[in-house]
């Protein structure tokens, strides 16, 4: 992984960089206009927000069922990306909603409950810093709990009928001939990769940081 | 199993019983939650149609903290849920048992809470009384399995009483909402079934859930 770090950086800095130009020549949606460019970057980070719940989900049953200090390291860090995420997808959310809805925010289901994700890994957060001893293996059910809310919050859009356009919004751009499909999939390829590389950074620093208190231990000893 | 469990329930009520404790407490905080909403939300003299559910649901699950953090201060006092969990009974079994505990005090409260507030708002909550049976137990069952398993964990933890309603408004919230909104269904007039259905069903699905994971990560997280 070493090695392949600096490459990986590479191509997402090169992914990054062409979405500008991709997202500039997209044609204009019908209704919404240039507003409905913010798109491009809203949705590809609740794509990155749903890496993240996937990968706390199985680290923390990781670090649950096998004891796996890897699992923890890595839940930890995928916690601290959904956060970083769905703050990103809930700032560029009401600055779209300002001019499509005429609001900042609506209380429609799925982004309430959005907004619920990123309290609970707030308090995912919160919990490993003031938990004191112990409070790994807390976080870890708070991370198995989080991912288990997360389908109601998927599923919610179509429960509840609601302003926020249906999830099906994504297969009808793909579909559509228009020429937004690849600004959308490069725009979600630049921010999947972007999670893959924070996540492998900040797994490494709690490796080194491991490493560094076993050290002390030893000397201690 | 079952014994275990049922026999941890009777060791809990019968330290209630002796001195009614949480029981009082927690009630006299849930009446007091209702005044102070009252307060908020009494226009005129007349309450939003929708207030009183929501009211309902938010004093049973303020007041449920409070009790799950009680119950298990309890515990704390004199070690005796170390001394439970070195018992050779399974895990699992020991968290069903505090889990009914929860759920009988929860009741209890619910069954004052439904008729104080039929009766400061005018809402005809005995319309339908079997779903709304129905919504109370599940939505209890779903607050009290997510409640239990926290509480239980963060015994150990110096900042317990903070970090319980951190972690459990975000995740019951939903359990909170179809409670709030499927109420809000059978209080309409006249009573709308299909809605108040489609919640009760959602409600479910998510005690199913909890319980599962509840029970199936109790165990690894209660060994040190």
């Amino acid at each position: 992984m070493r090695k392949l770090f600096p490459v990986l950086a590479a191509v997402t800095a090169i992914v990054f960089a062409t979405t500008p130009f991709l997202i500039a020549n997209a044609p204009y949606e019908s209704t919404m206009l240039l507003i409905q460019k913010i798109f491009y970057y809203h949705v590809p980070s609740w794509v990155a927000m749903y890496c993240g719940l996937g990968v706390c989900a199985v680290g923390s049953v990781l670090y649950l069922f096998k004891d796996s200090r890897a699992g923890d390291r890595y839940a930890e860090a995928a916690a601290e990306l959904i956060v970083v995420f769905a703050g990103n997808g809930l700032i560029s959310g009401p600055l779209w909603a300002r001019k499509a809805w005429g609001v900042w925010w609506q209380w429609d289901a799925r982004l309430t409950i959005a907004l619920l994700v990123w309290l609970i890994f707030v308090a995912y957060l919160m919990v490993r810093k003031y938990g004191g001893p112990g409070s790994e293996k807390l976080a870890a059910a708070v991370g198995i709990f989080g991912a288990a809310v997360s389908p109601f919050l998927y599923f919610s859009v179509t429960i509840w009928r609601t302003i926020h356009p249906p999830t099906s919004v994504v297969p009808d751009i793909i579909e559509n001939p228009k020429g937004m499909a690849a600004p959308l999939l490069v725009s979600m390829l630049a921010f999947v990769l972007l999670f893959v590389l924070l996540l492998n950074l900040r797994v490494r620093l709690a490796e080194r940081q491991d490493a560094l208190d076993d050290l002390y231990l030893t000397l201690e000893d | 199993m079952l014994r275990t469990a049922l026999l941890v329930l009777r060791k809990d009520l019968a330290i209630e019983i002796k001195t009614l404790e949480i029981v009082t407490t927690t009630l006299f905080f849930a009446v007091a939650c209702v005044l102070v909403f009252s307060f908020a939300f009494v226009r005129e003299g007349q309450a939003p149609p929708d207030a009183a559910p929501a009211i309902l649901w938010i004093a049973v699950a303020f007041s449920g903290t409070l009790a799950l953090g009680r119950t298990f201060e309890r515990e704390r006092y004199s070690e005796t849920l170390r001394a439970l969990l070195l018992a050779p009974s399974p895990r699992p079994a020991l968290y069903v048992g505090k889990l009914l505990g929860i759920i009988v005090l929860l009741a209890l409260d619910e069954i004052i809470l439904v008729p104080l507030i039929a009766f400061l708002f005018a809402a005809p909550m005995f319309a339908r009384p079997l779903l709304l049976t129905a919504f109370l137990v599940c939505g209890s069952v779903a607050f009290a399995a997510v409640g239990t398993l926290f509480a239980a964990m963060l015994m150990r933890s110096r900042t317990r009483d903070v970090l319980l309603p951190i972690l459990l408004y975000p995740i019951t919230v939903p359990v909170i909402i179809c409670g709030v909104r499927g109420t809000a269904a059978l209080l309409s007039s006249p009573a709308d079934d299909a809605t108040a259905t489609m919640w009760l069903v959602i409600l479910f699905t998510m005690d199913v859930v909890f319980v599962t994971l509840a029970l199936w990560t109790f165990e690894p997280l209660m060994s040190e």
